[in-house]
């Protein structure tokens, strides 16, 4: 997020003219769409706005945005990143990878643009699969996944992106899925923090991975497997239709968090979490939820800025700058010198 | 050198011409600090100089062994002077492992200095000597001044109240006392400079200073044996200026302040630390008032796709490395090509494969420079042959860069990026400008965008984002000539492939033809280099044409596009050498852009080329061939010609 004076847009403008290369009925288009929708809402200016990419199905992203955009190399879209927000401050990055790219090959890189917080939005495609490379398991892939290269299934044990973030000391952790209608309001919340926000976006790869988060994702009972996360709410999911309201509590004894039912709206009474999202050590919990015996936490887990990295940078530069001499000729000329004379005559050094 | 690329007369005087001094202690010893201070001294003086300074990879070997030793060699003198020198005349060694690794690089009848108080027992175990190489006539073709520095030094150091440890960290300026003695140096400089460097804390400045004088008096007044006089070298006839020392890593980054500054642009540096390319960044730090971001990136890839990243922004972006970094930063570097951004690749080169000798000089990444990436990848490549050329290199590299809209490789070396030499400080009014344009409206028909379309040179319009109307999206994929929209048709791929070689080839439009360093444009031989064996080959050539051999050397400072005139040049010769501290890489090249019968002469051995070894090679040219001498015009059969592969040292 940025101070940028905010311009009025409306979804058709930030569709550019390319065609979408996306296979039909790819998770990818419906968060294009909601991307699309978020920008005019949040006043972004397209020729401000720079959405920047790797490789893999996700990162084709940027073509389908009619703002500047950068289809970089694999996995390493956060440094180019840092390297175009400390080149001009003033645009507003849109970071677009996957499972594989930002976690796999660009793991390192994901990893130091949260430590460093460079203010921009990451949005991480997660579909548990690679799908540009035609359906080998991901880093994210749960165990015993089948695929071309895991034909017994796969037995290492899957990253968690959102704690992958927060232990990298991400300062926003965002989380939502390609249908939901919720997206475009974690979008605006990571837009709106000032720092690295880290958005997990599930996507559902319809071809290699197929409803694979259906589990939490599908309409039916999502009432029950989703928890939405708002800021100073209790966190309640559920219904009475549904076998009750059920809330997150805290297990003093385990230092855990535990399911309470909640009978007549008396969440107080069972012990449920006012939701805080500057609370870090409740973010902890939040991302290492196992979704099963818990629901599925969405919405914005966390949201507690610090400086950014390019204010300390430009910051530092803007000091060390003060007062010092531009000229070339004296820079050139620093250091032990010495002058020779035309008459070859007594030097002098200085 | 003080000026290159100038045929000079050797002079001819009853005093020596010019001293090689190598300083060598233990790695702790403080030796690079002693000859970098005897380096100014000698500028002070008015020498030319050239140094090398040879260091292990460790940063604190264990003390007293022959693989944790330090040298630091410099040749100066009162005539131009274009190599750090082949043989040293004088020898300091500050222990038995330094004695034992250096002294075979010793001239015969040289001067051997030695600190006795270091021969101990366990000390000369260390440097596996069974008996003392002081007592036992091992020494005897050279001079051996032995006694003990160590005493001597903690002597002179007493009054000021020292530990051991710290009063023996002195003997480093007791030697350069001598050492300044020796060659009639004024002392006031380097007071100034200890006094400057122990600022807070005096009592170390004033012991170090106690130290210097110590070791000056000695010389003064301690008899020893007829074996040290004084030597007194004229100051170099140089043309009237400012003048300074630099080294290669200095002279880069000055060269790229002012390619920044000539271009109108900031610049942005993205590095990792490697030896011996990390001075580099050491030193850009310190220039931010000249507009220089400097990033230290978590990696190689980081560093040069932040670089790719603040250029695709409108800044100059720059990343520099060494050969295993460069290896990591080529994918990155075919994506500056495809999106046809501005960028400086600096390679100071080390010995390979792999992490190879990190502190030792190669130029052996010839071939990664020019060919070594995925696809066809074309990328300019320019080779410094001295600290102060890669000043001029580093501004042509940011030039053809800018100008072009390409990535650029700037090749320097570890002896490059470490020596200093002596530079007359160049005027900045006498730089032609180039300054960057970014495009501000559509400039395609009917407002149409066209990011890909071409300027006489070829090189697309530079768009940077935040520019209102101009959005755009560009990337590593194969796109439109023109729009840049992702197309990767059968025609795109051949029409951008073409456009892309075409506009570097077209590179060589826009530098100087090539010139013959020394000698001749045609005749029996040519000596053809590239990069820092500039020195040894310039004074070989020298010395074999005062011999009356017909042999001139050729230096390639453009080493991809080659000089337009190359070809035919090359051609004007009846036979074509190639030293190089490789396997023959520029030869390859040579041969295979030319077909020429280029030979090559190789030496890796972490060491630069010794001018004897050149001279050598050229003598067994001539000698081998009946008849064949400077000038003669004789039927060079190459059926007789000896291989000179075969004169490798």
């Amino acid at each position: 997020m940025n101070a940028i004076a905010t311009i009025t847009t409306t979804l058709k403008d930030w569709e550019s003219d390319q065609e979408v290369r996306w296979c039909p009925g790819c998770g990818d288009y419906a968060i294009l769409k909601a991307v699309q929708r978020t920008m005019p809402e949040i006043g972004a200016d397209p020729a401000k706005t720079v959405f920047v990419s790797g490789i893999g199905c996700s990162s084709r992203f940027p073509y389908y945005m009619a703002a500047y955009g950068f289809h970089t190399i694999h996995g390493r879209a956060p440094a180019f990143a840092t390297g175009i927000k400390l080149a001009n401050p003033e645009l507003d990055i849109w970071l677009v990878t996957g499972d594989g790219d930002g976690l796999s090959i660009g793991g390192n890189h994901t990893m130091h643009l949260l430590r460093r917080n460079l203010n921009c939005q990451i949005m991480l495609f997660n579909n548990e699969i690679y799908g540009l490379t035609k359906g080998q398991y991901s880093p994210t892939s749960r165990q015993g996944t089948t695929s071309p290269t895991t034909p017994l299934g796969s037995v290492d044990r899957p990253a968690s992106p959102a704690a992958f973030a927060l232990g990298s000391g991400a300062r926003f952790i965002g989380r939502g899925f390609d249908v939901s209608r919720h997206l475009p309001n974690v979008l605006k919340a990571a837009h709106a923090h000032r720092g690295a926000a880290f958005i997990e976006i599930f996507q559902n790869c319809i071809v290699y991975n197929k409803d694979v988060f259906d589990d939490f994702a599908a309409p039916k009972g999502a009432e029950d497997r989703q928890l939405w996360l708002k800021n100073g709410d209790p966190m309640l999911f559920g219904s009475d239709k549904t076998g009750g309201v059920k809330g997150i509590a805290l297990d003093i004894q385990k230092l855990t968090l535990k399911v309470v039912d909640v009978a007549d709206g008396d969440w107080q009474a069972a012990g449920v979490i006012v939701h805080d999202v500057t609370n870090r050590s409740v973010a902890h919990m939040l991302v290492e939820m196992p979704f099963g015996p818990f629901p599925m936490a969405l919405g914005v887990l966390y949201d507690d800025p610090r400086p950014t990295y390019e204010d300390a940078v430009l910051g530092q530069d803007a000091q060390a700058r003060e007062g010092k001499s531009t000229d070339l000729r004296k820079l050139l000329a620093k250091g032990q010198t010495w002058t020779v004379t035309e008459d070859q005559g007594p030097l002098s050094g200085v | 050198m003080a000026t290159q690329l100038a045929e000079r007369a050797a002079t001819t005087s009853n005093h020596p011409e010019s001293v090689v001094v190598r300083f060598a202690g233990d790695s702790g010893d403080g030796m690079q600090l002693t000859g970098g201070q005897f380096t100014l001294s000698s500028a002070l003086t008015g020498n030319d100089f050239a140094t090398f300074p040879d260091f292990p990879a460790e940063i604190r070997a264990p003390q007293g062994t022959l693989f944790g030793v330090s040298a630091f060699q410099i040749n100066f003198g009162s005539t131009d002077i274009e190599t750090a020198g082949d043989a040293p005349d004088v020898l300091v060694a500050m222990n038995p492992a330094a004695l034992k690794t250096n002294v075979g690089a010793l001239k015969p009848g040289g001067l051997i200095i030695a600190d006795t108080g270091e021969f101990t027992k366990r000390n000369l175990e260390k440097a596996k000597y069974d008996a003392s190489p002081i007592d036992d006539g091992s020494l005897a073709k050279w001079k051996v001044l032995a006694f003990d520095i160590s005493a001597l030094t903690l002597e002179s150091v007493k009054p000021f109240g020292l530990g051991n440890k710290e009063a023996l960290r002195c003997k480093n300026m007791w030697t350069l006392g001598l050492a300044l003695w020796m060659f009639d140096r004024d002392r006031a400089p380097l007071i100034d400079w200890l006094n400057a460097k122990f600022r807070k804390n005096p009592t170390l400045a004033e012991a170090n200073i106690a130290a210097l004088n110590a070791g000056h008096a000695y010389g003064e007044t301690a008899e020893l044996g007829g074996q040290l006089h004084k030597v007194h070298l004229d100051p170099v006839p140089s043309p009237a200026g400012l003048y300074r020392t630099i080294t290669g890593a200095e002279a880069v980054a000055l060269g790229l302040v002012a390619g920044a500054q000539l271009a109108d642009l900031p610049m942005f540096f993205g590095g990792y630390p490697i030896t011996p390319a990390s001075s580099i960044l050491h030193y850009l730090v310190g220039l931010k008032e000249f507009g220089v971001t400097t990033f230290q990136a978590e990696d190689e890839i980081a560093a040069i796709a932040a670089a790719i990243g603040a250029s695709y922004a409108g800044k100059l972006g720059v990343t520099s490395s060494s050969g295993p970094g460069i290896a990591l930063k080529t994918e990155a570097m075919g994506l500056a090509v495809m999106t046809e951004l501005p960028l400086v690749i600096v390679n100071s080169q080390r010995g390979g494969p792999s992490t190879g000798l990190p502190t030792k000089t190669e130029q052996s990444d010839l071939y990664q420079a020019v060919y070594g990436r995925n696809g066809d990848t074309p990328i300019p490549v320019i080779a410094a042959c001295s600290p102060g050329d890669a000043f001029e290199c580093a501004i042509e590299a940011v030039r053809i860069a800018t100008q072009f809209m390409t990535p650029v490789i700037l090749l320097t070396d570890g002896y490059i990026a470490n020596a200093a030499e002596p530079w007359a400080v160049p005027d900045p009014d006498t730089f032609t400008p180039f300054p960057a344009r970014f495009l501000q409206v559509p400039n395609g028909p009917d407002g149409s965008l066209l990011p890909y379309a071409r300027d006489d040179k070829g090189a697309r319009p530079w768009i940077k984002p935040g520019t209102p109307g101009l959005m755009h999206r560009i990337g590593g994929i194969e796109k439109n000539p023109g729009t840049g929209n992702l197309d990767y048709s059968p025609g795109s791929h051949q029409a951008m492939t073409d456009a892309r070689k075409a506009k570097v080839d077209g590179v060589a439009k826009s530098i100087p033809a090539q010139d013959v360093a020394l000698g001749q444009s045609g005749g029996k031989l040519a000596v053809v280099g590239w990069g820092s064996t500039f020195g040894p080959i310039h004074q070989a050539v020298r010395r074999a044409r005062a011999k009356g051999l017909d042999v001139s050397h050729v230096h390639v400072r453009h080493i991809w596009p080659l000089p337009e005139n190359l070809g035919d040049l090359l051609r004007a010769y009846d036979k074509i050498l190639v030293p190089e501290m490789n396997t023959g890489q520029f030869k390859t090249l040579l041969r295979d852009q030319y077909l020429v019968d280029a030979q090559p002469l190789t030496k890796v051995s972490g060491q630069p080329f010794a001018i004897a070894e050149i001279e050598e090679a050229i003598a067994t040219y001539f000698d081998h061939v009946p008849g064949n001498a400077g000038g003669d015009d004789i039927d060079a059969n190459p059926a007789q010609l000896p291989s000179i592969e075969s004169s490798n040292p």
